[in-house]
């Protein structure tokens, strides 16, 4: 699931969504979703510390050119590398080229959405790295062999009697549905991995340029084991990651963890200033960074969706989105799902090949006002999805002919007055034989796209007729 | 001076539930204010808008744009849905600077819905209605999160006499309508009514209560595949009832 997609397929999955899905997922982040609640009542200040986010991620996205090279200064004026690249394919390379040099044969990762992005998992498994994922969620997914289904929890659509069957087949160890027993087998499985890797994988959740610090947020402690006991750290990192300074990162994590999790904080909040530096200091001898754009950068020529990239992946719009809790994950085809994943991936991947996603939504507006940095995520679908239907000048439309022309013949029709109230007259005649106790139960193609859901109410307009009856009579 | 408005009673409003536009005539009538009826209005261009057709959309808007702009009058509309269309969307169709621009700045400041003009133009939240029910409110989608009334509805229903109010659990989750949505993606649509249905059922209410067309044909429709006697029903139909005109008009929904 995390190589990149050609065409993602959200309808037909949702067509057959495992019924044991939703249950879990909603579970879960309903749980998430109460937490969240409490921590914003304790804060009065809530709405000012959102405007104040996104003003930063903003700003910080308007300067990214300035803050970015910045950020590569002082990394490399601490003692670390910084990589540039374009797309998934090179910065793969470039973690593949780092891990030849130091002839690294095992690899420990902290969970990262950016190496989900570049695949890189397949890619290093195919030069022959033994690759394990050290977050419990990624471990578990890892073993299965799929993607994450959501941003920060990514084995949230299985039970515990999933996991423990998993275990019991994959590691050979009897494992019981405890979560505490299988968090404590999987970390028996990693310890030794820890021990024997000579690379330790990151991503990251925020680039501070003021100090070239990489920040990484976890709840496991993974996250130091991968970054101080390797030898060799490289971090993979999304260049819209970066933020001025620490007193704009205090804004962010403030708003982070509560709107992932409703925790007020992480439990761990590891900064990396680059390798160490003298003999009895902790970390790895070399530090590396590899930026990476992947079409972010084009998504900043594009002042309404530009918007897309202020997001630092605290997953509470998942958290709240009724599609979301109702179709999984993996509905979403990438690496990233719910509605950030529907204006995400459709920029990145294109619309020709996620162009389903745009209109994965019913415009509830839920996610929006969870988003602690302000991502107009309805105001971006619609973006998208007239991308879809008429194109612009990021992409030519992609929606079917025939989809189009109805569109204009319905526009076509409510645009004449006459024609329109003539039509309204019509509606209820024509319809009569499906009517039943004002309702119409079922109707022909394509309406039974509505009434195999639920009946569709009788056409019985009369208000103009009632109208004009009463102004004659004065 | 007596308040005088423009009715603006929508697609959906006009084709199923004219009983709720009776009802707003009736109420704003008795409340003091004047009705008029622009015949010439169509569509806002809302479907088109929000299925990515955004030049069909800025034709209807046009038009929309001409026939509302003949008055001065505010506009109503028993719709929040497509009064945020008409205030945040127009804004959108039209680059900043073109006449159409200026009149859809001007025309969206004097756009109200319907129990918004009530609160917060008439400054009433007790209009005299009776209505002696067990019913039960969903928040919809573009009232409360579109245009940000979150208590209005509420209040007006609260000084209803007769009417017992209970809470409904995920009030404020979107019920699956979505407009294109629905029928893009039935069977997520199906599994968010079924959530919202379920709710609806567990609070023992004779009726639920929205102030969208769209939440009302979507759950209406939603509890009678069900099995359910619980009506949908528009706030303004609850508003509209009185001891002497007897309730509710509506027959089957
Ligand atoms: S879009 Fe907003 S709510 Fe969603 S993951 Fe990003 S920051 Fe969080």
């Amino acid at each position: 699931m995390s190589e990149r997609p050609t065409y993602i397929k959200f309808g037909e999955y949702t067509e057959h969504i495992p019924a044991n899905i939703p249950a879990a997922v909603q579970q879960a982040t309903g749980r998430f979703l109460d937490l969240y609640q409490t921590r914003v009542s304790e804060m009065p200040q809530w709405e000012e510390l959102r405007q104040a986010a996104s003003d930063i991620r903003l700003h910080t996205l308007e300067n990214l050119d300035f803050y970015l090279e910045k950020m590569e200064q002082n990394v490399r004026a601490v003692g670390g590398q910084v990589h540039w690249t374009a797309d998934a394919a090179q910065a793969r390379a470039t973690v593949l080229e780092i891990a030849k040099e130091h002839n690294v044969k095992t690899a420990v990762k902290v969970k990262s959405m950016a190496t989900e992005e570049i695949g890189l998992n397949h890619a290093l498994e195919a030069a022959g790295i033994q690759t394990y994922e050290t977050d419990l969620g990624e471990f578990i997914i890892q073993l299965m062999g799929t993607g994450p289904s959501h941003i920060i929890v990514p084995a949230v659509h299985l039970k515990k009697e999933e996991v423990a069957d998993l275990f019991t087949q994959k590691l050979g160890v009897k494992a019981p549905p405890d979560p505490v027993k299988l968090t404590a087998i999987a970390r028996a499985t990693l310890r030794e991995k820890f021990l024997s890797a000579e690379m330790g994988i990151s991503g990251g959740n925020f680039l501070v340029a003021e100090t070239g610090t990489l920040v990484i947020v976890t709840n496991e402690g993974n996250g130091r084991m991968c970054t101080t006991m390797p030898d060799l750290h490289v971090a993979v990192v999304g260049v819209d990651k970066v933020v001025p300074d620490w007193e704009t990162l205090t804004v962010l994590l403030k708003l982070l963890a509560r709107s992932a999790t409703g925790q007020k904080l992480s439990t761990y909040t590891a900064f990396i200033s680059g390798p160490r530096r003298a003999a009895g200091e902790n970390g790895p001898k070399e530090f590396h960074l590899v930026l990476l754009d992947n079409g972010r950068s084009k998504i900043l020529e594009d002042p309404v969706a530009r918007e897309t990239l202020k997001c630092i992946r605290c997953g509470g719009c998942l958290n709240v989105c009724p599609v979301y809790k109702n179709v999984g994950g993996f509905a979403y085809g990438w690496f990233i799902s719910g509605p950030i994943g529907a204006i995400f991936s459709p920029q990145i991947l294109g619309t020709e090949a996620a162009r389903e996603l745009p209109f994965a939504s019913s415009l509830c507006g839920a996610c929006a006002d969870v988003c602690p940095v302000k991502v107009p995520i309805p105001k971006i679908l619609l973006h998208l999805r007239r991308r879809v239907v008429e194109g612009d000048q990021f992409a030519p439309p992609s929606a079917p002919v025939v989809v189009r022309t109805g569109a204009k013949l319905g526009a076509f029709v409510l645009g004449i007055p006459w024609l329109y109230r003539f039509g309204t007259r019509l509606l209820p005649i024509f319809t009569a034989p499906f009517r039943k106790d004002g309702w119409m139960p079922s109707l022909p193609a394509p309406a039974n796209l509505w009434t195999k859901v639920r009946p569709f109410p009788a056409f019985r307009a009369n208000f103009r007729q009632w109208w004009a009856k009463r102004t004659k009579r004065g | 001076m007596t308040q005088k408005v423009q009715l603006f009673i929508t697609c959906l409003g006009e084709q199923f539930y004219p009983t709720v536009l009776e009802g707003m005539v009736t109420l704003l009538e008795r409340l003091g204010v004047e009705c008029q009826f622009p015949n010439a209005q169509t569509c806002c261009g809302q479907p088109f808008y929000n299925s990515g057709f955004q030049s069909e959309a800025g034709k209807l808007a046009k038009t929309w744009l001409q026939t509302f702009g003949q008055s001065e009058a505010p506009i109503v509309s028993p719709s929040g849905s497509c009064v945020n269309m008409v205030r945040h969307h127009y804004l959108e169709l039209f680059p900043a600077g073109t006449p159409e621009h200026a009149q859809a700045v001007a025309i969206a400041q004097r756009t109200y819905e319907f129990t918004e003009y009530l609160v917060h133009v008439l400054n009433v939240t007790d209009v005299g209605a009776y209505f002696p029910h067990k019913v039960t409110y969903h928040a919809s989608c573009h009232v409360l999160r579109g245009l940000g009334l979150r208590t209005e509805a509420k209040q007006l229903l609260g000084a209803v006499r007769g009417l017992e109010m209970i809470p409904l659990n995920g009030e404020e989750t979107c019920c699956g309508f979505g407009g294109v949505f629905s029928v893009v993606y039935p069977e997520i649509s199906r599994a968010m009514l079924r959530d919202k249905v379920q709710n609806i059922l567990a609070t023992g209410a004779e009726m639920v209560v929205a102030s969208d067309a769209g939440c009302l044909m979507n759950i209406g429709g939603g509890l009678r595949k069900a099995g359910s006697s619980i009506r949908a029903v528009h706030t303004i139909e609850i508003l509209a009832a009185t001891e002497s005109n007897g309730g509710l008009k509506r027959g089957a929904q």
